[in-house]
């Protein structure tokens, strides 16, 4: 068939003519504001986040701690047995050095999102999060990190309680 | 500590966020000829398809009963009737609306859909069904291209919107 | 099985590009128009409709599948639409196949469609509802770190380097110089090329990546029976699959894909498949990045872990080697309009199999061909078996 066929349709339009005015546009933006209720899990978690404390949930049924908690297990269907309070300290998993935002502009300086495994969790669950405090052509993945957190009058129930991971070594 | 799934109104916790959607549209090949119209020309065009014997307002690229392409383009209008029309008290917001704003769908003459506007020189007591009415184009110079090109409906005859 | 058996009979796409002028319900429109036409039906042999669409946020319109209808030919029938994510192009594999073989409906009109260029000022942003609102998004992501994150690890876990993986982006971007719907064909880029690309979320460099894009792709279904009076080249869906794995993305094994081996052992199963890479004689998995047809052509079980970069270097993956990957040049040379790409994918096998590719032909006579997207939060693998054999 595509050999039977001479031209296939869709125009291209360019930013000029439509900035020109060349083509008709219209703007619109729509506003979806939301309260997204934590839950119960999530709830916990950010109660945690705000004493300072990462907290995992435990399946006793499927051996499995995990992070970010969740009130049941998807993998048995069953509720969570536990809360578990996990150390913030973990193991990059994997990492990246970002040089644009969110909406496609360039920065100097890369952020460093992360993937971290944290200790206590089994098989190994990692939350993501942000790498600091290292020179970016320094990072590797396997390398022990440890939470930054804001100081406790500054912390609101958040992940961004946390500022950062930055190296740790044991001991 | 294990879950609680007991919880009480003072324990609930909630994040708060939006989504921002930021859009800019084009009108595609039919939109463009529609609106260029209503811009420069401060006409109302429609497609007809003569296989189904219908009239789309707004012109439309092609049928959507048959899926023939409709070339055929033909003005409509600037009259019409109203075929539903309702009266809203209320803003988006859920703010009381002062005076209330009349919407209506107009068939207009010539087109077999109907077009959602706002309808105004008539009291809402006298926003009937049947009532004939006409689109009132704001002046060329604040006309952009845009279904707010045309400043309302009103009642045939009647000056101000 | 017990179902009826299901084929292809007619395929239409518009081309890929940037900005298109066309709406969304027009370039729905010339596609399904496109491939009815190829196989002389009209919207009265129409039983149903299927409709495959991703995010309503890119149009910023709800229920993106009813606001496609009319441009899918569904006006007054029966339509259902399906979504998943970048998935989804594959995913209406399984999705018209089940409306013809549960004996609903004889002929169906399936259609993908994307428009990602209304959103204002970069689809990218569109995009940032796949992170979770209360756990990720304060940390301001962007869609980039996903696809970064899990690139690294793959790389790091078996040792493969950037310049194993850019020949991913130079096969198929030379492939779709062959594609008259491609927006990125290009026939003489080169390894260098890509790694001299800017980098944006390293290991991500902007040549790794497939751009946002406009377009749409539609194909016919029938039934035996019928699919052979509009035909006498119908293409049989021999095996389909579909697997979600945890929407917990820092949880999984980001190194391979789960969810892509347990679809593609459905398919397999289903098709009767026992040697896959004897079997499938053609590939079309997933490349929005050029690391993801190696991530893929693993979970598919196509290659042992780690080692797709060797296959791509033999030029087994070639248009001319022994297996075919991405002859139609991919979402990396094509485009990536999110659902409409998987949809070429499957039309591309189509086309193939009927040895109505063009230049893009594969050579000899290719009976089996797998198509297979993911996306979602980065957790579905959808799979479709196509084949000249009539199933058993």
């Amino acid at each position: 068939m595509t050999q039977r066929i001479a031209s296939y349709p869709g125009t291209t339009l360019s930013e000029e003519q439509i900035e020109q005015g060349r083509v008709l546009s219209v703007h619109d933006r729509l506003r979806a504001d939301y309260t997204w209720d934590a839950g119960l899990a999530i709830g916990l978690y950010l109660d945690g986040l705000k004493a300072g404390v990462i907290l995992g949930v435990r399946c006793a049924r499927c051996d499995r701690t995990v992070v970010p908690p969740r009130a049941f297990c998807e993998q048995c269907f069953a509720p969570m047995d536990a809360f578990v309070p996990l150390a913030d300290v973990g193991i990059v998993n994997t990492f990246s050095l970002c040089y644009v935002t969110w909406d496609v502009k360039r920065i100097a300086e890369p952020l460093i999102p992360a993937v971290i495994d944290l200790d206590g969790t089994s098989p190994p669950a990692g939350i993501m999060h942000l790498l600091g405090g290292i020179a970016p052509d320094r990072v590797h993945i396997g390398m022990r990190v440890r939470a930054v957190w804001k100081p406790a009058r500054a912390r609101q129930g958040a992940i961004t309680d946390i500022r950062y991971f930055k190296p740790h070594r044991r001991g | 500590m294990p879950l609680d799934p007991t919880l009480h109104a003072d324990d609930l916790q909630a994040w708060y966020g939006s989504m921002p959607v930021t859009s800019r549209y084009t009108y595609g090949p039919a939109g463009e000829r529609f609106f260029r119209a209503m811009k420069d020309e401060a006409r109302i065009l429609g497609t007809r398809c003569g296989r189904c014997s219908l009239t789309y307002v707004p012109g439309r690229l092609f049928c959507e009963r048959c899926f023939d392409e409709l070339t055929d383009w033909i003005e409509v209008g600037p009259s019409g009737t109203i075929e539903a029309v309702t009266v809203a008290y209320l803003a988006l917001d859920g703010t009381l609306l002062d005076p209330p704003v009349l919407m209506a769908l107009v068939r207009l003459d010539g087109a077999d859909t109907v077009m959602y506007h706002r309808l105004g020189g008539v009291a809402a007591s006298d926003a009937k069904i049947g009532l004939r009415v006409e689109a009132a184009f704001r002046p060329s110079e604040d006309r952009t291209g845009s279904i707010l090109d045309i400043a309302g409906f009103r009642p045939l005859g009647v000056n101000e919107t | 099985m017990s179902m009826r058996r299901v084929a292809v009979v007619g395929a239409g796409m518009t081309r890929f590009v940037r900005r298109a002028m066309e709406t969304p319900k027009e370039l729905a429109w010339h596609a399904a128009r496109m491939a009815l036409d190829s196989c002389g039906l009209t919207l009265k042999d129409v039983g149903g409709v299927c409709i495959g669409s991703a995010p309503d946020a890119f149009d910023g319109v709800h229920m993106k599948g009813e606001y496609l209808s009319d441009g899918s030919g569904a006006w007054g029938k029966p339509v259902m639409r399906s979504y998943v994510g970048g998935g989804t192009g594959v995913f209406l594999g399984p999705h018209g196949w089940y409306h013809v073989a549960s004996g609903l409906f004889d002929v169906v009109l399936v259609v993908a469609e994307e428009k990602m260029s209304s959103f204002h000022p970069h689809a990218q942003a569109a995009f940032l509802t796949i992170f979770d609102h209360t756990t990720e998004r304060p940390l301001e992501p962007n869609l980039l770190w996903i696809f970064a994150l899990e690139m690294n690890r793959y790389m790091q876990t078996y040792g493969i380097s950037k310049r194993d993986i850019a020949q991913v982006a130079v096969k198929n971007k030379r492939n779709a110089a062959d594609h008259p719907c491609a927006m990125l064909g290009e026939a003489s880029i080169t390894v260098e090329d890509v790694l001299n690309s800017e980098v944006l979320a390293w290991p991500v460099q902007r040549l790794d990546v497939s751009p946002v894009s406009d377009g749409a792709v539609a194909i016919v279904m029938a039934a035996e029976g019928v699919a052979e009076r509009i035909t006498d080249r119908p293409v049989w869906v021999q095996g389909v699959g579909w697997n979600l794995d945890t929407a917990y993305w820092t949880n999984r094994d980001l190194a391979y894909p789960e969810y892509v081996e347990r679809a593609a052992r459905m398919a397999y199963e289903m098709a009767g498949v026992r040697e896959p890479r004897k079997e499938i004689h053609i590939v079309e998995p997933y490349d929005p990045f050029d690391y993801k047809e190696l991530h893929h052509l693993e979970g598919l079980l196509l290659a042992d872990r780690g080692k797709a970069p060797e296959l791509t270097a033999q030029g087994v993956t070639g248009r001319g080697g022994a297996m075919p990957v991405c002859p139609s040049g991919g979402l990396l040379g094509v485009g990536n309009p999110i659902a409409a790409a998987g949809l070429m994918k499957v039309a591309e096998l189509f086309w193939q199999l009927r040895g109505e590719a063009g230049a893009r032909q594969v050579p000899g006579t290719p009976e089996r061909g797998l198509a297979q997207a993911w996306g979602d939060l980065m957790q579905v693998g959808t799979v479709t078996i196509l084949g000249t054999q009539r199933p058993a």
